[in-house]
């Protein structure tokens, strides 16, 4: 049959995945002749259970195992795995998450029995960040931001051997999303996979765990088949009610309202607000509220964005809906009625952890930022801001985006109320640098606005504005002591518990022991 | 001033404190504290409050206090209040602004 | 200079945070409560909490009100005994009928001012008219003392004495509300309009507000700090206004620098009220900061 001699070709040996003659009798050639429901029902990725996908994996102690934190605290796969995995008899793991919350409290009888003996997080709360702050882990806990993390993972140098990666609906080869396009019934749905992606593109090993399979091809798809391993089907992977709201509510905290009016005055006689400009709110009522009040001055000076960047909000996409916001980027979907944006709206963009905030990656949407608002639990009189540890020095938040946005935008304005309680806000230094204050511009507070000295030209366009009530750091440091008194320094051990990163992977802070 | 019964003043709710005073029949006052942001104020409030009593002239008593981030003259006013209360009294020495100790 | 009255934010007298924190919002005056806001069990600490608050806290350039209870019991007295050395601009007095319920508070006042050699006649005083008697004596109850600043209209009361109820368009508040805006005027004092109760509903509040500046208050009533931006915008003058004041303002300079008592713009008189107007909307416009170019 062959019209020629394999031989004959020149430069065989010089090429590459060239495996021979064809052979007329090869498996490749046996037709499968079943109906598209047969084949996917009978010769799919489905695993019988989280068991049988790990021993297909060939995980093995010592490895890194991640996960995602789209299911927020709503979260079941990381505490179903790793009850898997200890009864299976692992061993010195490495859990890489995205983030940890409340939820993921078992951790702490894992790493207790040498399970897991590191751990790589955004973030933590709860019982389990208690623990670590009180010394549980020999091993410091690596706190990276999620561009941090996402360089992290495309240099290699934080390896996955295994992603578990929860999923809204999959079909049996794996096409994943955080969301179901086949019923209304968006139970666990967590809208964009953003941070996901990246455990996907990148792991040895990638298992999709979900509790709605659907039929192939569930596209379009958060995360593509040709990177997913293996399917298991369990009965639930999260609470829906705790995973997100139905849609963020705008505060109604007068406090919270002033600021986020007061920086809206700061946006909007930036320069940074024009018709094209770029936004970013990050979570938190007094950021996620400043929505509202640029909308209004939106309608009233006839701008529009051309796009928005981050967490999404129901706010955003409504404002995307009417027109005002041309296009959305989406690494992480705040609540239902963003997700539900996400299934439906052509514009409103699903984009991976690179995509929004890797140092490595020129184009990364931060660096395309006009403005971003930013929360914080402290800010310090050289700009610098914590929003990881509480004042007590106790482990209680996540880096999330903050460093990666802060450092990306054009005008970073930091939004905190002065004191919460008898706490104050502002001080002569944070707790745990995670933002570095040459990053961040503009912070605005319930009894006024600091900016940056580095940038002289923002102080003098909003003293012209005249509507702000302009005062230095140092005086909202002391304003806040007047009324507080001083805090005592918080009681540390010696004993390193956490690093926190910068998005460059360098270590800007350390976390230490609280004494107990 | 005597303390003569139980005298309670103050909230639960957040920026506020709850005093509880009682009589004692020892010398000296007795003071625990239960506090949100004791890790950072805790030696602070109690200063306040055994300052407080001391110039109201109350000398033995039992007193609970339970802080939720009250500031210095939220506590003042809450123990004194309380005080005032528990000795059945509302003789109050109101000192002129500015012309305060 | 005229202190603006356009808003007067409620603080409910027992509540630490909030007396803590009444100055950041932006409200012209605040009132700090000792009466209807406050439990009878609960008036003692109030008074405490608000005299500590009054002598401990800087509150800024707000003018500072504390409403006390009636002088028709024991309460009312203490409270005054408190507050009048806690040296608020204005004590408030509730439910004022008569022009002899403020001489007697004002009789009050003058005596703890002489015990404390705190100068007589310091203390400001307003009252708060919520009574069908208040309403129809309210001419006689704004001269009756030069202390006043200002009266207010204080409606739940008013429309229970009237046997009526508050409606949208406020309709059964008409009469008080043009008594009392007379009353204030005749006097020279402020008229203060009472508060709107339902805080999720700013365009009610708007349009509540707008219609009484347009019956002449100078302000009104505020129990939620989201209800000042709303307010301050109705009393925000607009460009037209802020040119002609602006132009009336040029004219009195100009006649003082050549001497002259005679002031005209465009062949027009000015007369000491267009003068004071004048000067008023600006003082509006600059609270509002609305851009000027004033020489």
């Amino acid at each position: 049959m062959a019209s020629f001699k394999f031989d004959e070709i020149p430069y065989l040996d010089k090429m590459s995945a060239v495996f021979g003659p064809f052979d007329p009798d090869c498996e490749a050639l046996k037709k499968d002749t079943r109906t598209l429901n047969d084949k996917q029902r009978e010769h799919n990725k489905v695993e019988p259970s989280i068991e049988a996908a790990i021993e297909r994996s060939g995980l093995c102690d010592g490895k890194t195992i991640s996960f995602h934190h789209h299911f927020r605290n709503g979260d079941f796969v990381v505490n179903m795995v790793l009850d898997t995995i200890a009864r299976m008899g692992f061993r010195n793991l490495t859990v890489a998450a995205s983030s940890l919350n409340e939820i993921h409290e078992p951790l702490i009888k894992h790493i207790q029995n040498g399970v897991v003996t590191h751990i790589e997080t955004s973030g933590m709360r709860g019982k389990l960040a208690d623990a670590v702050s009180q010394g549980l882990m020999d091993f410091p806990v690596i706190f990276r931001s999620h561009g941090g993390r996402a360089a992290a993972i495309e240099t290699g140098e934080l390896h996955i051997d295994v992603a578990f990666l929860g999923a809204s609906t999959s079909d049996p080869y794996g096409n994943a999303n955080g969301y179901s396009r086949e019923s209304e019934d968006d139970g666990t749905s967590c809208g964009s996979l953003g941070y996901a992606k990246m455990d996907a593109m990148h792991a040895d090993h990638c298992i999709i765990i979900t509790d709605t399979i659907v039929p192939f091809p569930n596209a379009p798809f958060g995360i593509p088949e040709s990177q997913v391993n293996s399917v298991v089907k369990v009965d639930k992977v999260g609470d829906a009610n705790k995973i997100g709201s139905g849609a963020t509510r705008f505060t109604t905290n007068p406090k919270e309202l002033l600021i986020a009016q007061t920086a809206s005055y700061v946006i909007e006689n930036s320069g940074y607000f024009y018709n094209g400009f770029s936004m970013q709110m990050g979570s938190g009522g007094a950021s996620l509220a400043v929505a509202r009040y640029i909308r209004e001055r939106m309608l009233e000076k006839n701008i529009k964005a051309r796009f928005a960047l981050g967490g999404i909000t129901g706010q955003i996409v409504e404002m995307h809906e009417e027109g005002l916001i041309q296009r959305i980027l989406d690494v992480q979907s705040f609540d239902k009625v963003a997700a539900q944006s996400l299934k439906n709206n052509r514009f409103h963009q699903q984009i991976d952890a690179s995509y929004y905030a890797s140092y490595l990656n020129r184009g990364a949407a931060v660096n395309q930022l006009d403005f971003v608002v930013l929360s914080a639990m402290e800010v310090d009189t050289d700009f610098n801001v914590n929003v990881l540890t509480g004042s007590n020095g106790v482990i209680r938040g996540a880096i999330g985006g903050h460093p990666d946005a802060a450092a990306g935008a054009s005008m970073t304005v930091v939004v905190t109320p002065l004191m919460r309680g008898r706490i104050p806000c502002v001080l002569g230094r944070v707790n745990t640098i995670v933002t570095p204050g040459r990053t961040v511009d503009v912070v605005v507070t319930d009894q006024g606005t600091a900016v940056n000295p580095n940038r002289p030209e923002l102080l003098e366009r909003f003293r012209k504005a005249g509507c702000i009530e302009l005062v230095s750091i140092e005086e909202l440091k002391d304003r806040a002591e007047r009324l507080c008194g001083k805090p005592a320094p918080n009681d540390y051990d010696d004993k390193i518990v956490g690093l926190s990163l910068y998005r460059d992977n360098t270590v800007i802070d350390v976390i230490r022991k609280v004494k107990a | 001033m005597q303390i003569l019964e139980v005298g309670v003043a103050g909230t639960m709710e957040s920026s506020d404190i709850m005093v509880r005073i009682e009589p004692k029949d020892t010398e000296g006052i007795e003071l625990t504290l239960e506090s949100s942001v004791g890790q950072q104020y805790g030696p602070q409030i109690r200063r306040v409050i055994l300052e407080t009593l001391r110039s109201l002239g109350v000398t033995k008593a039992k007193v609970d206090a339970v802080d939720k981030g009250a500031l210095d003259c939220a506590i003042e006013a809450r123990v004194s209040v309380a005080a005032f209360r528990a000795a059945r009294r509302d003789d109050y020495q109101w000192k002129t602004k500015g012309a305060e100790a | 200079m005229k202190q603006l009255r356009r808003t007067m934010l409620f603080v409910p007298g027992n509540n630490p945070g909030m007396l803590r924190d009444a100055h950041i919002y932006g409200s012209d005056c605040i009132m700090f409560d000792l009466e209807d806001s406050v439990s009878i069990r609960e008036k003692d600490a109030a008074r405490f909490l608000v005299y500590k608050s009054l002598t401990t806290f800087s509150y800024g350039n707000k003018e500072l009100v504390v409403r006390i209870n009636s002088l028709d019991s024991k309460l009312g007295l203490d409270d005054l005994e408190a507050i009048v050395r806690a040296q608020p601009h204005v004590i408030r007095l509730p439910k004022t009928e008569t022009p002899e319920d403020v001489t007697q508070c004002e009789r009050e006042i003058e005596r703890i001012e002489k015990e404390t050699g705190i100068p007589v006649g310091k203390t400001r005083m307003m009252a708060a008219i919520e009574s069908a008697k208040g309403v129809l004596n309210a001419r006689d109850i704004a001269l009756s003392s030069k202390r006043l600043i200002g009266i207010a209209l204080g409606a739940e009361d008013y429309v229970t004495d009237l046997k009526t109820f508050r409606t949208a368009d406020g309709i059964e508040l008409l009469f008080a509300r043009s008594m009392i805006v007379n009353a204030a005027r005749a006097a020279g004092i402020d008229a203060i309009d009472t508060v709107y109760s339902d805080i999720n509903n700013e365009e009610g509040l708007i349009r509540e507000t707008t219609l009484i500046r347009t019956l002449g208050f100078d302000g009104k009533s505020v129990i939620n700090p989201r209800q000042i931006p709303p307010v301050h915008k109705v009393f925000t003058p607009t460009q037209k206004d802020i040119q002609k004041a602006l132009a009336v303002m040029g004219a009195i300079k100009e006649a003082n620098s050549r001497g002259s008592g005679v002031i005209s713009l465009n062949g027009k008189m000015i007369d000491k009220p267009v003068a004071e107007r004048a000067q008023y909307v600006i003082e509006l416009a600059r609270a509002a900061r609305v851009p000027m170019q004033e020489d």
